[in-house]
């Protein structure tokens, strides 16, 4: 009973999240907004039971990657968006098509013969259970994507980098005889 | 314990750590003042109360009756909640820590902590890097150079510094095996030769405690890592323009925070609260309560020591050591632990 209440109420506080992220015109408030989805996402790990994973999206998603979003947004200071009058084609094919795919949605869960609904507790999610899993059956893919986030800190690098490290200019007195050579090609 | 007592049972210790936890930070305040002001060879406050001991109820009468200013370009929605979320989120980590063991009052039997939790020292952490939000949106919905700057200093440099103390305090968790912070204080009890305590500083970390300790300054945002708190550099920096009891909660979640590192390091590298224990029954139940307080108290003795006697770092020091020195050595303090355990076991 108690466990049905939070999930009611940890889920309405996802979908509002998420409808108000749609719904206001700064940026900012969008990233706040956000940030309640993320909270509200962890405690939806912790009623099925993955302590684990809720706190790491605490601390993950909630706590660095929304902090990023936050840095960019006041950094390029991103002002109020402006609203636009809508557009004929969300009219006549985005809302329809929503419905539509929502009511088929709803018809594959509910003619699910085993029941939609997993029991509280379900995911075992002991950090000890989840450590054995990322270092025997998950190893390679867990050391895969520490050098896929590699890759990006090494982008971030050059990109951030002077611009004449990236591309390295003549010294005077080659510039000199590269355009010397180019004259006497051309004359 | 039915669901009923365990509500009232749950609701007490909330009040009674919340009442307690505030009480000790206005009363932090004065230590600090009076701490300071004897390294400095002066008297602290002297005049209100015996030995200046009712200055922090003349603080929080002069925070209430302050004039409350909206400067009038701010962001007005997040202006208001930046100090609301810094003071949440430093009052909530509250309620993972530990005091003592398990008491019975009367038929009830409760451990002395609010809840305990097995991922209780990822929740600090998760509490610790969400504490980034109340400094970032108080910069920038202040709408001032000085408080924008101050802001982007002091979330970079706590960012930094985060993922030293979370590694520093891995090779805690590989001696203990569990996230519980009952249990790593429960894996330091007794001793060896019956005088050296079973401690974790004495376990190996002592590296690690030194870099548990230095990270935890610098995300507290203390001396010698408070540049972007300093007067003489940013005014105020992300707190500039904040005045009466909006300051004062920024003021409040700073130091709710030192206590919850103080907390943090007693429980985890110097055995929490045991200590030799004697005499009646009534005597045993208190007698780790008063170990844990003077641990705690040593910390924050030592935070306002640190205060008054270092230099502060310039900000590309302070970045350059958080990146370049500790993380290497946490790194290495990992894995050096990792390999002891798995040779030994």
């Amino acid at each position: 009973m108690l466990h049905l209440l939070l999930f009611l109420v940890f889920g309405a506080l996802c979908i509002g999240g998420a409808i108000n992220l749609l719904a206001q015109k700064h940026p900012i408030s969008s990233a706040l907004s956000l940030i309640v989805v993320m909270g509200a996402l962890a405690g939806e790990y912790l009623l099925l039971g993955a302590e684990f994973v809720a706190v790491i999206q605490v601390i993950i998603y909630a706590g660095a990657v929304m902090v990023l979003f936050i840095f960019v947004i006041m950094l390029l200071n991103a002002g109020v968006e402006e609203h636009t009058r809508g557009s004929r084609v969300a009219w006549l094919l985005g809302i329809p098509g929503m419905i539509a795919v929502g009511l088929m949605v709803a018809w594959v869960l509910a003619r699910n013969p085993a029941g939609i609904s997993v029991p509280l507790g379900a995911l075992y999610g002991s950090p000890k259970v989840i450590g054995r899993l990322l270092f025997r059956e998950f190893l390679l893919p867990f050391e895969v994507t520490s050098i896929l986030i590699l890759i990006a800190i090494m982008g971030a690098v050059v990109l951030a980098s002077p611009e004449h490290r990236r591309f390295p200019q003549p010294e005077p007195e080659e510039e000199r005889e590269l355009v010397a050579a180019g004259d006497r090609r051309g004359a | 314990m039915g669901i009923g007592t365990y509500i009232i049972v749950s609701l007490v210790k909330i009040v009674v750590a919340l009442v307690v936890l505030l009480t000790a930070v206005a009363y932090i305040v004065l230590l600090e003042r009076k701490l300071v002001g004897r390294i400095q060879n002066r008297w602290g406050p002297t005049r209100v109360g015996p030995f200046g001991l009712l200055q922090p109820l003349a603080d929080g009468a002069k925070f209430l009756l302050k004039e409350d200013l909206t400067p009038p370009y701010v962001y007005k929605p997040l202006y208001l909640a930046a100090p609301m979320i810094a003071l949440v989120f430093a009052l909530t980590s509250i309620a993972v820590i530990p005091i003592g063991n398990w008491v019975s009052v009367g038929p009830v039997n409760t451990p002395l902590q609010i809840t305990d939790l097995n991922v209780g020292l990822l929740i600090l952490l998760g509490i610790t890097s969400m504490g980034v939000y109340g400094v970032a949106l108080a910069g920038w919905s202040s709408n001032s150079k000085y408080s924008l700057l101050g802001s982007l200093r002091a979330s970079a440099q706590m960012v930094s510094y985060e993922v030293s103390l979370g590694l520093a305090l891995i090779g805690v968790l590989i001696l203990a095996g569990s996230f519980s912070l009952r249990d790593i204080v429960d894996s330091q009890a007794g001793t060896w030769w019956r005088w050296l305590p079973k401690w974790n500083l004495f376990k190996g970390q002592f590296v690690a405690f030194f870099i548990y300790l230095t990270a935890a300054y610098a995300e507290t945002n203390r001396v010698p890592f408070d540049l972007p708190e300093a007067e003489t550099e940013l005014v105020a920096g992300y707190h500039t323009e904040y005045s009466a009891m909006k300051f004062a909660m920024f003021f409040m979640a700073e130091y709710a925070n030192m206590v919850t590192v103080a907390c943090l390091a007693s429980l985890l590298f110097l055995g929490g609260w045991h200590g030799p224990v004697f005499g009646p029954n009534w005597l045993r139940e208190v007698l780790p309560i008063f170990w844990f307080v003077v641990r705690v108290f040593f910390f924050i003795f030592l935070y306002i020591w640190v205060r008054g006697t270092l230099p502060r770092f310039r900000y590309d020091q302070l970045m350059a050591f958080g990146w370049k020195v500790l993380l290497p050595l946490a790194i290495a303090n990992l894995v050096i632990t990792a390999v002891v355990v798995a040779l030994r076991s």
